[in-house]
């Protein structure tokens, strides 16, 4: 049934972190959410809705894993919209030149917010919080003056809107390939590399990490800089998808993207989290408006765009609580 | 087994006999935590006009005796008779409204705030239903002027030292008609100057009749200001005496739970086959970190050194200062190999590979959220990451080999360390530092709330490293663990290292007289205390 169960079974594939999360609240909700969907709405599983659904939804997955980075170290990072926006609209600019140009520098323009965010926090000591949160509005207004305002429309004679529309092979639409190489390179660097233990291990106790002889600035910085490079990469799939740079795209998917960890099961005072968790937060997340959409289309019931938001909090809050019960029950059982 | 003990009951009596009612009793006070217990059948008789000592080791229970007089935490049994009445105080709010006013090693005032709203906050004087300032900067002028203090008033408090806030904070509860003022360790954070001052307020409260409770560990201290002594161990008041019919020998004896009588002379059998010679560590003049002034000694290659001395006389700090923690406030000279070295972070003594274990597990050592195995190998990466990419077969087997080796109790390497007991968590703690195979291994209190057959293992681990040739500093504050562990030990007094003990002399006695001896002085004198 586990899908963390079922890869443990695969030798070389069992978590390599106890400080994972407990994943089945979401696997349960995912589950019983397709189900219902699938037999409620006659396309709901068509491919052209899970291909739709999945493109779409990678953004939120991208800036999501990066967000989990950062809450495992116990921060926050409050900026990632903005950088979406910014990216965005920058590597419409460049869109001519084609993808080969565009996606690295979106990435840089990611990294270069990522790396000011981590300078104001590891050096300046300012609390993540506050740093990002200039970032946040900082690269905002810098999407809006480099684009004065206006959506920046990206060239449709060079590659680059194969990156948002294009498919591989005829079939898997690009942004889901991207987000699922992404997904499993955060994944082993998370459960394979010294890195990820050494983030998990600041953000569970950075005094005694630091008489280790970790590096703590240099884990901190490298996580600020993952989550703006992914914000990058989402800025440029939001371009390429459609077909201009935002500037005003991206409010509020901070939000979003520390919603999706926190379904996931990851604690905000960090030291324990999970790729998979966070991806299938991620993805509930979206399902809750795409069934809002397939209700709407039904006619019986109209969610306005306001209430599907009211729905939407209310879930988050259900699955959160839900999560937070079986974790309780878990603890009590151990002890 | 102990120093003569009076009760409560008997202090009573003798009080009643002068006529003179005390103004504060407890009685077979009782209180644990999760089951645990913090303190048990805890008595404190408290005169008006009084400075009572409260003095014990740590986790004696002083703090949870003071919590449990001031309200901030409920007792399980026993009476607190306050002023002739049951008293039952359910916060330190109210306990301070009845005249008890606790004042916090860190003070607990609003620093951004004035002076005068600090010592008036609550009860301002008001005209027309607004504060009349000019009245309120009168009042906390005149409260202080009772200390012999004139300050600006109107400044925001954090514009003085932490000893003008004491003072501050003293100023508020005498403001606040407190009949008993409790400190703790209202001395910690003053120069000698300070100290002077602060003494000088507490005999002027005492002249007015206010009873004082003194919390301190500077043992010193307590002849010059306190009349009567409280002493605590492992919950229990074990004894209280006048100051006067004291010494310090034998506070420091009961406070370690001992009769003078009872230290034993009997030297220690680790006696060197052969003399160690080969000096490894080197320190110099050590100072700063707070507490530091002066420290020297000499670690020699294969032997383990003892630092003894009583809480806050600078033992800890002495090894965060080698292993470059602290960098920035430490003065004086290390030397590894007769090299001269300046860690600036612990990756760097790490690097020329000496180990700290520190001293409080669950603060700077466990990684609670992490399993066994990943706690164990933590400081261990660079040797089994190849590019970052852990070379998962080895640490299997490393963790393996530390598991079988230390005789770590887990149900797996997997299991969470939060979920191992003291004993084991240490031995991983240890592991984690013996994998990385340091050539000095610093262990700060290693067998600290550990049970007794973990301990004996610990200790004999310990030994066992030794004799195979590392080099160890042992930081204890149980020396008897010193006197059957070390080669040697190096007593530290008031941040300076006042006397070494070598092997031939090494005696609890020996120690005990060390580290109660009267007068820190200056210099290193060799065997001095024997």
């Amino acid at each position: 049934m586990n899908l963390s169960n079922m890869l443990a079974a695969i030798p070389g594939m069992s978590r390599h972190n106890s400080a994972s999360v407990r994943t089945e609240g979401v696997w349960i909700a995912l589950i019983l959410m397709l189900i219902f969907a699938g037999l409620r709405y006659d396309a709901f599983l068509s491919e052209y809705n899970i291909m739709t659904f999945l493109s779409y939804n990678s953004m939120f997955v991208l800036i999501g894993l990066g967000m989990c980075f950062v809450i495992m170290t116990g921060g926050i990072d409050l900026s990632v919209g903005s950088v979406v926006a910014l990216s965005s609209v920058v590597v419409a600019s460049v869109s001519h030149l084609g993808i080969e140009v565009a996606l690295p520098v979106g990435i840089l323009v990611g990294v270069g917010a990522g790396a000011i965010n981590a300078f104001v926090i590891t050096k300046l000591k300012i609390v993540p919080f506050i740093a990002t949160l200039a970032m946040m509005l900082g690269a905002r207004g810098l999407a809006l003056v480099i684009s004065d305002n206006q959506s920046v429309p990206v060239s449709w004679e060079s590659n680059f809107t194969q990156f948002g529309l294009g498919k591989a092979f005829d079939f898997l639409p690009w942004p889901i390939v991207t987000m699922l190489v992404i997904f499993a390179i955060c994944w082993v660097l998370l459960e394979k590399f010294s890195f990820g233990r050494h983030l998990l291990s600041v953000g569970g106790n950075e005094d005694a990490s630091k008489l280790m002889g970790l590096q703590v600035d240099r884990t901190l910085f490298s996580v600020y800089i993952i989550s703006g490079a992914l914000a990058g990469v989402a800025g440029v799939m939001l371009a390429s998808g459609y077909g201009a740079g935002q500037p005003l795209e991206g409010m509020g998917w901070e939000l979003s993207a520390i919603a999706a960890v926190v379904v996931g099961g990851t604690l905000l005072t960090g030291g324990v989290g999970s790729m998979t968790a966070t991806l299938l937060g991620a993805i509930l997340l979206g399902l809750i408006f795409n069934i809002l959409n397939f209700e709407n289309g039904l006619g019986s019931i109209s969610f306005s765009a306001y209430w599907q938001s009211v729905i939407r909090g209310g879930f988050l809050l259900v699955v959160v609580v839900i999560q937070a019960k079986i974790i309780n029950r878990q603890t009590m059982l151990k002890s | 087994m102990t120093i003569t003990t009076k009760t409560a009951a008997s202090e009573a009596d003798t009080a009643a006999n002068n006529s003179v009612q005390p103004i504060l009793q407890m009685r077979n006070i009782n209180k644990a935590f999760s089951g645990v217990s913090a303190l048990t059948d805890a008595s404190l008789t408290l005169m008006p006009g009084e400075v009572h000592a409260i003095i014990g080791q740590n986790g004696a229970g002083k703090s949870t005796l003071i919590k449990v007089l001031n309200g901030a935490h409920k007792l399980d049994s026993g009476d607190i008779l306050y002023q002739g009445n049951p008293a039952d105080f359910n916060s330190p709010h109210e306990a301070q409204v009845a005249g008890i006013s606790t004042i916090f090693q860190e003070v607990n005032l609003i620093g951004y705030r004035s002076i005068t709203e600090n010592i008036c906050l609550g009860y301002e004087p008001t005209r027309f239903g607004m504060v009349n300032w000019k009245k309120a900067h009168a009042h906390a002028r005149s409260m202080l002027a009772r200390f012999g203090l004139d300050l600006a008033v109107e400044k925001p408090l954090q514009d003085y030292n932490i000893a003008i806030q004491q003072l501050v904070a003293i100023a508020r509860a005498v403001a606040l008609n407190a009949k008993v003022v409790i400190m703790d360790e209202p001395t910690s954070s003053l120069d000698d100057k300070e100290k002077e001052v602060l003494f000088k307020v507490i005999r002027e409260l005492q002249a007015s009749g206010v009873a004082i409770v003194y919390v301190s560990h500077h043992l010193d201290e307590l002849f010059q200001i306190c009349d009567q002594v409280t002493i605590m161990r492992d919950g229990h008041t074990v004894a209280q005496h006048a100051i006067k019919d004291i010494s310090k020998l034998q506070m420091v004896a009961a406070m370690l739970g001992r009769d003078i009588a009872d230290f034993s002379d009997q030297t220690s059998q680790n006696a060197a086959q052969q003399p160690f010679s080969e000096v490894l560590l080197e320190v110099e003049n050590l100072a700063g970190a707070g507490v530091l002034c002066d420290v020297s000694f000499k670690l020699h290659r294969g032997e383990i050194l003892g630092l003894a001395g009583l809480l806050g006389a600078g033992r800890s700090e002495v090894a965060r200062a080698i292993f470059g923690l602290d960098k920035e406030r430490v003065k004086g000279k290390i030397c590894v190999d007769n090299q001269q070295v300046s860690y600036d972070q612990p990756i760097d003594a790490i690097n020329s590979k000496i180990g700290f274990c520190s001293e409080d597990r669950k603060e700077d050592g466990i990684i609670p959220q992490l399993s066994v195995r990943e706690n164990l190998t933590l400081a261990l990466m660079p040797k089994i990451a190849k590019n970052g990419l852990i070379n998962e077969t080895k640490e299997r087997e490393i963790v393996t080999s530390f598991m079988r080796s230390l005789g770590i109790k887990a149900s797996s390497m997997e299991q969470p360390i939060s979920q191992l007991s003291g004993g084991n968590q240490q031995k991983v703690l240890l592991a984690r530092w013996l994998a990385t195979e340091p050539r000095i291994l610093m262990l700060d209190e290693p067998t600290r709330g550990i049970d007794v057959g973990a301990k004996a293992e610990i200790q004999n681990l310990i030994k066992s490293l030794a004799k195979k040739g590392m080099t160890v500093l042992m930081i204890s504050s149980e020396f008897e663990e010193l006197v059957d562990g070390a080669d040697r030990v190096i007593v530290i007094q008031a941040g300076k290292s006042v006397s070494e003990i070598t092997s031939e002399n090494l005696s609890e006695n020996a120690i005990v007289q060390a580290v109660a001896h009267e007068a820190p002085r200056s210099s290193l004198t060799k065997g001095s205390a024997a």
